[in-house]
């Protein structure tokens, strides 16, 4: 299997602050039909080493080193207009809070035809059956195309934020905590849909998540980060079964289960610093 | 039940929607349709529900931080609906709240000691120097030090702010804390440490807990009684086991199928 995704000894820093790695020294691989889970906590680097894939990072902050091969090609070395034409076409995106990233003075079909516009040319008859074949695909009613984002409730923006993102047939989704705005109910459902979607069309997904519980339903592969760094990588049974690092174990033992039968236990810095020196 | 501290009895609260066209009509919205519920001494009862549940306004709604539309709030034998002024204001010490956003709910411009004493200054307990015991043992409690005192929120991480917050609360010895969604804002690291200084705390001070939630795993972790909230309605109530094994419900049934990770992480 040749990996579709090849991020290699990715490297964040602040612009004016060279020695600060954000994100250091992150490798791993995406492959076509899998969804990949990149976990941890606030400030583990999850979304800037997402940001990083997509040539998105702020203007404070700079890429230190690192390769992203994507299809062959590293996208490190393009310039704003060609990645322009990879992201969107070649790799779709969708972020945490569906209200932020969709226009409210605009129709969700005009939205969802802006991608189609730009990338594919498409106009007419053969752009609005297009949106509402999208709807569709996403579990919502084609005449929706004419509502505007406040008439949708959150779960219902969120797959109109799927749409968008799939419109062209990436190989490649991008999702940085797509559900942790939404209601546990809808959550599940948005969660069933993407992996529908990715199987369907034989995506591979790169999925930030800080909760553990997602990353059981969804993930093929998990990668832990912890400052910065990847500490742990591997399939999800064995990364949730058999952790081997210290503070995935540790991680894991601070997550409620549904059951309530594991105490909660939290962090011990202490001991973990030692761990990890050791 | 002689040991029911708190008791919620037909609780009713409505809104009113701009509704039609051009917003030109109104619906009444039933935030609380009828809501009774009763918190025993020592437990903590879990408020579950999804957003726009009213499970959060039943929370207000007993504090009478919002005006009921019906019913009554028994504790200590008074009904605090029918309370006002000072009345209401000495009851108040006995019944604290602790937020959801550490970052919202302190005033960045006052010191720590000043906010944590607020509550002792108001409800007049104490000369200075007993006041400023009492924030000092309450902070060292929480694992602050007597030096933060002096310090302002920003110069603290989130899961401090929250300590900040349950020193706030608890520096008045109440009987009664809301928490509403006091951990959804932190990391699970700094989560699990929250949840178990408020279970030690609530031991050590004899402490009633309302715990407002939408985290059905922290839930199953820190309540002894749930009640499930669904679109104004108290749907269901009982022991957190009953509910969780066996819901009678069939919404509350779909709420706990939908927890992440439930039979994958289960094993």
């Amino acid at each position: 299997m040749t990996a579709l995704l090849r991020i290699e000894g990715l490297t964040v820093t602040p612009v004016n602050a060279p020695d600060r790695r954000l994100v250091n020294n992150v490798s791993f691989t995406l492959e076509a039909g899998k969804t990949t889970c990149v976990v941890g906590e606030s400030g583990s680097g999850k979304s800037l080493t997402a940001l990083s894939v997509m040539g998105l990072l702020s203007s404070q902050l700079k890429l230190a080193q690192g390769r992203v091969i994507f299809q062959g090609r590293d996208l490190t070395v393009l310039d704003n207009e060609a990645m322009r034409q990879i992201r969107g076409q070649r790799i779709g995106m969708i972020f945490q809070e569906p209200m932020t990233s969709l226009n409210p003075v605009l129709t969700v079909g005009k939205q969802i035809g802006e991608t189609l516009i730009v990338h594919q040319g498409l106009k007419g008859q053969a752009l609005k059956a297009r949106i509402a074949a999208l709807l569709e695909q996403v579990g919502i009613p084609a005449s929706r195309a004419n509502s505007y984002p406040d008439e949708l409730s959150g779960g219902q923006r969120q797959r109109v934020m799927i749409a968008m993102s799939i419109a062209c047939e990436p190989a490649m989704l991008i999702a940085d905590e797509p559900t942790t705005a939404l209601d546990v109910t809808v959550q599940a459902q948005i969660l069933k849909l993407l992996s529908e979607l990715k199987t369907r069309m034989n995506m591979a997904m790169l999925f930030i998540t800080h909760d553990f519980g997602v990353v059981a339903d969804i993930a093929d592969d998990v990668v832990v980060m912890f400052r910065g760094e990847i500490v742990e990588a591997g399939p999800v049974a064995s990364v949730l079964q058999h952790p081997q690092h210290p503070y995935t174990r540790a991680l894991l033992d601070c997550v409620p289960d549904a059951d309530g039968k594991k105490p909660l236990k939290p962090i011990d810095y202490a001991w973990l610093n030692e761990e990890v020196a050791a | 039940m002689s040991d029911i501290i708190l008791s919620g009895r037909n609780l009713s609260k409505f809104y009113k929607q701009r509704s039609g066209k051009l917003g030109l009509g109104t619906t009444l919205v039933k935030a609380l349709d009828n809501v009774s519920v009763d918190l025993r001494q020592g437990t903590t009862l879990a408020i579950v529900g999804e957003s726009g549940s009213g499970k959060s306004t039943l929370a207000r709604c007993l504090l009478q931080l919002q005006p009921l539309d019906g019913g009554e709030v028994i504790f200590q034998g008074e009904d605090l609906a029918g309370l006002s002024g000072a009345k209401l204001r000495a009851q108040r010490r006995y019944l604290q709240m602790v937020f959801q956003d550490p970052f919202a709910s302190l005033n960045p411009r006052m010191r720590i000691g000043e906010i944590v004493g607020e509550g002792l200054l108001i409800h007049q307990l104490g000369d200075a120097e007993e006041r400023r015991e009492r924030v000092v043992r309450m902070l060292t409690r929480v694992g602050l030090a007597e030096s933060d005192m002096a310090k302002y929120p920003h110069q603290f991480s989130g899961g401090q702010r929250q300590r900040i917050g349950i020193a706030r609360a608890l520096v008045l010895e109440p009987k009664v804390v809301v928490c509403d969604e006091p951990v959804s804002a932190l990391d699970v690291s700094i989560q699990a440490q929250i949840l178990l200084l408020l279970r030690e705390l609530q031991q050590e001070m004899a402490l009633s807990y309302l715990f407002i939630s939408h985290d059905l795993r922290v839930v199953r972790h820190i309540a002894d009684e749930v009640a499930v909230m669904h679109r104004g309605r108290l749907i269901e109530q009982g022991p957190v086991e009953r509910i969780y094994d066996t819901p009678s419900e069939e919404y509350t049934r779909n709420l706990l199928q939908s927890i992440p990770g439930r039979h994958a992480l289960a094993a």
